[in-house]
């Protein structure tokens, strides 16, 4: 799979609020979500951005809370991926649950400039953007799995049928 | 091989009995937790892949506590999906209104907290359970969804960080102090994905709930959990509330640390963290005069009993400051009871303070308590982001109960030392 989009660049440590404030957690409607996505640290981000756009940002992406509600904020908003120097370790597990990429990569995240066009190869695991081809770090086994069956609970839903044969 | 606690508990909970740090595990569940923001979430996920029943019905905990008693209509249909999802998977750990309270402060009075048990929460402060010997993190709704199908988890198993607290703490100076200056040292990502293991004499001489607020607060280093090893303070709280055998682990004495970090805590000062970040810990006396708008007492941090001493100690026979408001908010109807019959709420009201029924409402900026543009509130509660209480232009401060009650007073931070 290839994403290809214009970026989104941040700094360090943005946290659940500021991806989706908790006044807004009394819905969990993607599309309700998604029209607060960023608010607390862009407020014209849900306005701007398009499909296939790509988030990147420095250390400690999405710490804070556990609301899965971020992630489904940001990928119902059309946002593609995230590519971080590093993630904070629940919104990078929720990430993934839900199918939004998130790639962490110091490396890429200094390369790549607010007004790049970034390009993704996840199978790769490349990043390309400025005329470099930036190797990323393979996902761990768990998270290859959840990947291949399409998200967690497709997955659990296996498992739940195993365990009843 | 020597292994830490966290370590003896995971493997405790995998098949091969294994866990060695860095190894990816599947691990059973004690209990699985969720609340009226994250549980219906974790309902959708269950009903869209079919699932129909939860692995088992007496394993699950849901606590209505955020926006409960519902703060609006969507707030309610919230509340009452959890309700009718509780009925249905006859879940017994559902707690009402009446009943509930905050869930890092209800669920180990309730005796559902065990040292030794592996528990996994869709909340991020569900790391406060380590504070009696348990391994217990937070996850987001899918996962929980997964654990509640499954009773089971995956797991990378984290390294630790040992934090050796020693000395003689100052006086007024509370777990809560503690940990906020253990963050300023290390910084919001000094424990990304790891374990911070508290020890020392001054964890041994620390009460149960300064030792859930310092656990509590891992999270806000990154950290996938906080753990204390349960000692006689530990059997002592569990008396009454939980039975049978109590089971002690605790790291071996050769087991590896990523880092050791040795803390005396005669240097630690009452605390308080700048907007908008945790690590922006100082001490109270470094703290240039800054004038609150509101102070709010409660929290999954900071809403126990102790908490509550505390400030109605500092609180008798004084008043609010006429340009600052008060807001009390006992973490659990025990907790509110216990402080009723101790005459606690009493002092609060003569101080002209607000008391509310339990709920997380203001820590998150969602009710009984959300700030307006420019405002300013100092917060026993565990996070200071931009916006976190209400306008995105308006500030939180953090400190301990100490720190609130004396600035509540002074309508400006200060030290109780500087209260008359």
């Amino acid at each position: 799979m290839t994403i290809k989009g214009k970026v989104h660049k941040y700094g360090a440590n943005i946290d659940t609020d500021a991806i989706i404030p908790a006044r807004h957690l009394n819905t969990s409607d993607p599309l309700e979500l998604a029209k607060y996505c960023l608010e607390g640290l862009d407020k014209d981000f849900a306005k701007k951005v398009e499909p296939g756009d790509i988030v990147v940002a420095e250390e400690n992406f999405g710490c804070g809370s556990s609301r899965e509600h971020a992630p489904v904020s940001l990928k119902a908003a059309g946002v593609a991926a995230v590519i971080a120097s590093s993630f904070a370790r629940i919104f990078y597990r929720n990430a993934i649950n839900i199918g939004l990429p998130v790639i962490a990569s110091p490396e890429a995240v200094l390369a790549i400039k607010g007004s790049s066009q970034v390009e993704i190869d996840l199978e790769k695991g490349l990043i390309n953007v400025e005329g470099k081809s930036i190797k990323t770090r393979p996902f761990p086994e768990f998270v290859l799995k959840i990947i291949e069956a399409g998200g967690l609970m497709n997955l659990t839903k296996e498992m739940v049928k195993n365990s009843k044969l | 091989m020597a292994q830490t606690i966290t370590e003896k508990i995971i493997a405790k909970h995998t098949e091969e009995n294994q866990a060695k740090a860095g190894s990816i595990v599947s691990a059973k569940v004690d209990l699985v937790l969720a609340n009226d923001i994250t549980a219906p979430l974790a309902i959708k996920e269950l009903e869209k892949a079919g699932i129909k029943t939860v692995f088992d019905p007496e394993k699950i905990a849901l606590v209505p506590d955020h926006f409960v008693p519902n703060k609006d209509i969507k707030s309610a249909e919230q509340a009452k999906l959890l309700r009718e999802f509780a009925a249905k998977q006859k879940i017994t750990n559902y707690f009402e209104v009446g009943r509930m309270g905050i869930e890092h402060a209800l669920l180990p009075e309730q005796g559902l907290v065990k040292p030794g048990d592996l528990i996994v929460g869709a909340d991020s402060h569900t790391c406060t359970y380590g504070a009696l010997g348990a391994f217990a993190t937070g996850m987001g709704s899918t996962d929980i969804a997964s654990a509640m199908a499954l009773g089971e988890t995956w797991l990378i198993v984290p390294q630790t960080k040992l934090f050796n607290y020693r000395g003689k703490k100052r006086d007024w100076v509370s777990g809560k102090d503690f940990i906020l200056y253990t963050i300023g040292q290390i910084g919001v990502d000094g424990a990304l994905y790891e374990s911070m293991e508290f020890t020392g004499d001054a964890i041994e001489n620390l009460s149960i709930d300064g030792r859930l607020s310092m656990c509590n607060m891992a999270i806000e280093a990154g950290a996938k959990n906080g753990i204390i090893a349960p000692d006689d303070a530990t059997k002592d709280y569990l008396k009454g509330r939980v039975e049978g055998e109590i089971d002690i682990i605790k790291s071996d004495e050769d087991a590896k640390y990523v880092q050791t970090y040795d803390i005396n805590v005669e240097d630690i000062e009452l605390q308080v963290a700048l907007p908008c970040l945790p690590s922006n810990s100082k001490g109270v006396s470094e703290i240039e005069k800054t004038k609150i708008d509101q102070v709010i007492i409660g929290s999954c941090t900071n809403g126990r009993l102790e908490d509550l001493r505390t400030a109605a100690k500092i609180l008798k026979g004084k008043k609010v400051a006429k340009s600052s408001r008060l807001i009390v908010i006992p973490a659990t109807q025990n907790i509110y009871k216990q402080a009723l019959d101790e005459g606690l709420i009493d002092i609060f009201l003569e101080s002209e303070a607000a008391v509310s029924t339990p709920t997380c409402g203001p820590c998150l900026g969602g009710y009984m308590g959300v700030l307006a543009e420019g405002e300013k509130a100092l917060a026993t509660t565990n996070r200071n982001f931009k916006g976190r209480m209400g306008h995105l232009n308006s500030e939180v401060y953090l400190s301990g109960p100490a720190v609130a009650a004396a600035s509540a007073i002074a309508g400006y931070i200060t030290s109780p030392e500087d209260i008359d």
